[in-house]
């Protein structure tokens, strides 16, 4: 194989990384917001029971809740959804690994949505009570102090611990090929295994790297976008 | 008659009273000022008066209507706590500016956001917006040239000064015409170089005859500016009078230990 095919086939997997990457940022970071919000919830159960989701999620290894999200539903209720999606995309359209992907997909969001969520719950609660009491004063709702007036100086604090937790996603989605799901590290095994070539695994690092840097570039621009004022 | 007037107001915290039965009354035009040391529940006063606390009992009668009775309104609701707070404007002591938005905005935003409530239950068009919009804006940029910042609109709060600020909070508050205007410590916060322009500001409100409330520190301030002291100790109004009263011949002895004190 030459340079550019392993390129090309590393590439291929790179692809599935960055789905993994994108399905979770965009489904995990809105869903982290309702959960930080239950987390901040005058009402204890609801308090209680996020807190309790939180704890679970932050304290078991990503790896070992793919497992758990991918085999659960076979092992326990004796209905293994995710290979039957497997092999029901494979059947009908030719496509490989739907059920494994799903299944991660589901994983990574949960667990995404949740170290999000107490990013924004952190955000929220450095904000003083005095801007909000300044909002109220002049007869806004307390919908319109939070869009108007918390929103944007929450954002601004949250821009560094979430860019952190950003970086952390595109490294964590080599976690998806516990379940072989053909992410970029498991591609690169592929070819130790089948042509004894190793040099390709730590090949894959430069996707990485290149990838990070793209990320640090963009999220230090908005980072600087927000540094007009002080909070 | 007064224009506002407070009855037998009463407000604690778990099991402190910090207000035991506070009645006065406000003219029309007038500045009062509240002294006092603290924990005496100056500033619980003008949070009731805002709605920011409500109180477990007395009255609040605005223009000879009752707007809270504490028998009747158990609790308020968020629209009922809305309606009352506009008749009050409030300059707290560490200003609360919004720190994303330019002095000007600062002044603007609420009436904007109020006013786009209205215009959007009229359905007005989108010309009739602007037009109000534009209004909000000239208002706004009056106002802050009457408090000395005609220079200083498009500056975000962390470019000006203390006094700047505080001046940029005044201006927010009058922007929506309140009846009558709080001020919770407005100079405390401030270096003392700084205080001056922030309390020439509020005589000049005094001059133009804006009815305020002033929770003050600031003795020559209180003797000179205002109509009429409250001298509040321990959740109660101990004198009440006109400056020449409170400070030229009480036999209060709180009174006169308090003015001994920060006369020092």
């Amino acid at each position: 194989m030459t340079f550019l095919e392993v390129t090309l086939f590393l590439l291929n997997g790179f692809l599935i990384s960055l789905l993994i990457f994108a399905v979770t940022l965009l489904c995990g970071a809105p869903l982290g917001l309702p959960i930080a919000f239950c987390s901040m919830s005058r009402f204890k159960p609801i308090r209680a029971i996020s807190k309790v989701i939180v704890w679970i999620v932050r304290g078991v290894p990503l790896m070992l809740q793919i497992f758990i999200i991918y085999y659960v539903p076979g092992l326990l209720f004796n209905f293994p959804m995710f290979s039957r999606i497997d092999r029901f995309f494979m059947v009908n359209y030719g496509i490989m690994d739907a059920g494994r992907i799903a299944a991660v997909l589901i994983a990574f969001t949960i667990n995404y949505a949740c170290y999000f969520s107490e990013i924004y719950r952190g955000g929220i609660e450095s904000i003083s009570v005095g801007q909000y009491e300044a909002g109220y004063v002049l007869g806004l709702t307390k919908k319109q102090v939070f869009k108007h007036i918390i929103l944007k100086q929450v954002i601004k604090r949250i821009v560094p611990p979430m860019s952190n937790e950003i970086i952390t996603l595109i490294k964590d989605t080599a976690l998806a090929n516990c379940i072989v799901v053909p992410e970029i590290i498991k591609q690169a095994k592929e070819l130790a295994a089948t042509k004894a070539m190793i040099w390709p695994l730590f090949y894959t690092g430069v996707f990485y790297l290149i990838f990070v840097g793209l990320l640090t570039v963009l999220l230090g621009k908005l980072e600087k976008k927000l540094s007009y004022f002080r909070s | 008659m007064a224009i506002l007037e407070v009855k037998n107001l009463k407000k604690s915290f778990g099991k402190t009273n910090v207000l035991k039965g506070i009645s006065f009354g406000v003219e029309k035009g007038e500045t009062v000022s509240v002294i006092g040391s603290s924990g005496s529940g100056k500033t619980t006063l003008l949070r009731c008066l805002n709605f920011l606390e409500t109180p477990d009992e007395g009255q609040f009668i605005l223009g000879g209507e009752e707007i809270f009775n504490a028998a009747v309104h158990k609790t308020l609701n968020d629209d009922e706590k809305r309606a009352n707070r506009l008749h009050f404007g409030m300059v707290f002591q560490s200003f609360n500016l919004f720190p994303q938005y330019t002095a000007l905005q600062n002044v603007t935003l609420a009436a904007e956001l109020l006013e786009k409530e209205k215009l959007k239950v009229k359905k007005a068009s989108k010309g009739e917006v602007r037009d109000a919009m534009d209004k909000i804006r000239t208002n706004a940029e009056e106002i802050l040239a009457s408090v000395g910042l005609s220079a200083k609109m498009g500056n975000y709060p962390c470019e000006l000064s203390g006094g700047q600020q505080q001046r940029v909070a005044i201006a927010r508050a009058l922007a929506l015409n309140p009846e009558i205007l709080c001020f919770d410590e407005p100079t405390s916060a401030l270096d003392p170089e700084l205080t001056g322009e922030v309390l020439a500001v509020i005589k000049s409100l005094a001059d133009r005859k804006m009815t305020m409330i002033v929770v003050t520190h600031e003795m020559s301030f209180a003797r000179d500016v205002s109509d009429k002291i409250i001298f509040m100790g321990d959740g109660i109004i101990e004198v009440e009078g006109t400056p020449a009263e409170v400070f030229g011949n009480t036999t209060n002895e709180r009174v006169v230990k308090f003015l001994n004190s920060v006369n020092k």
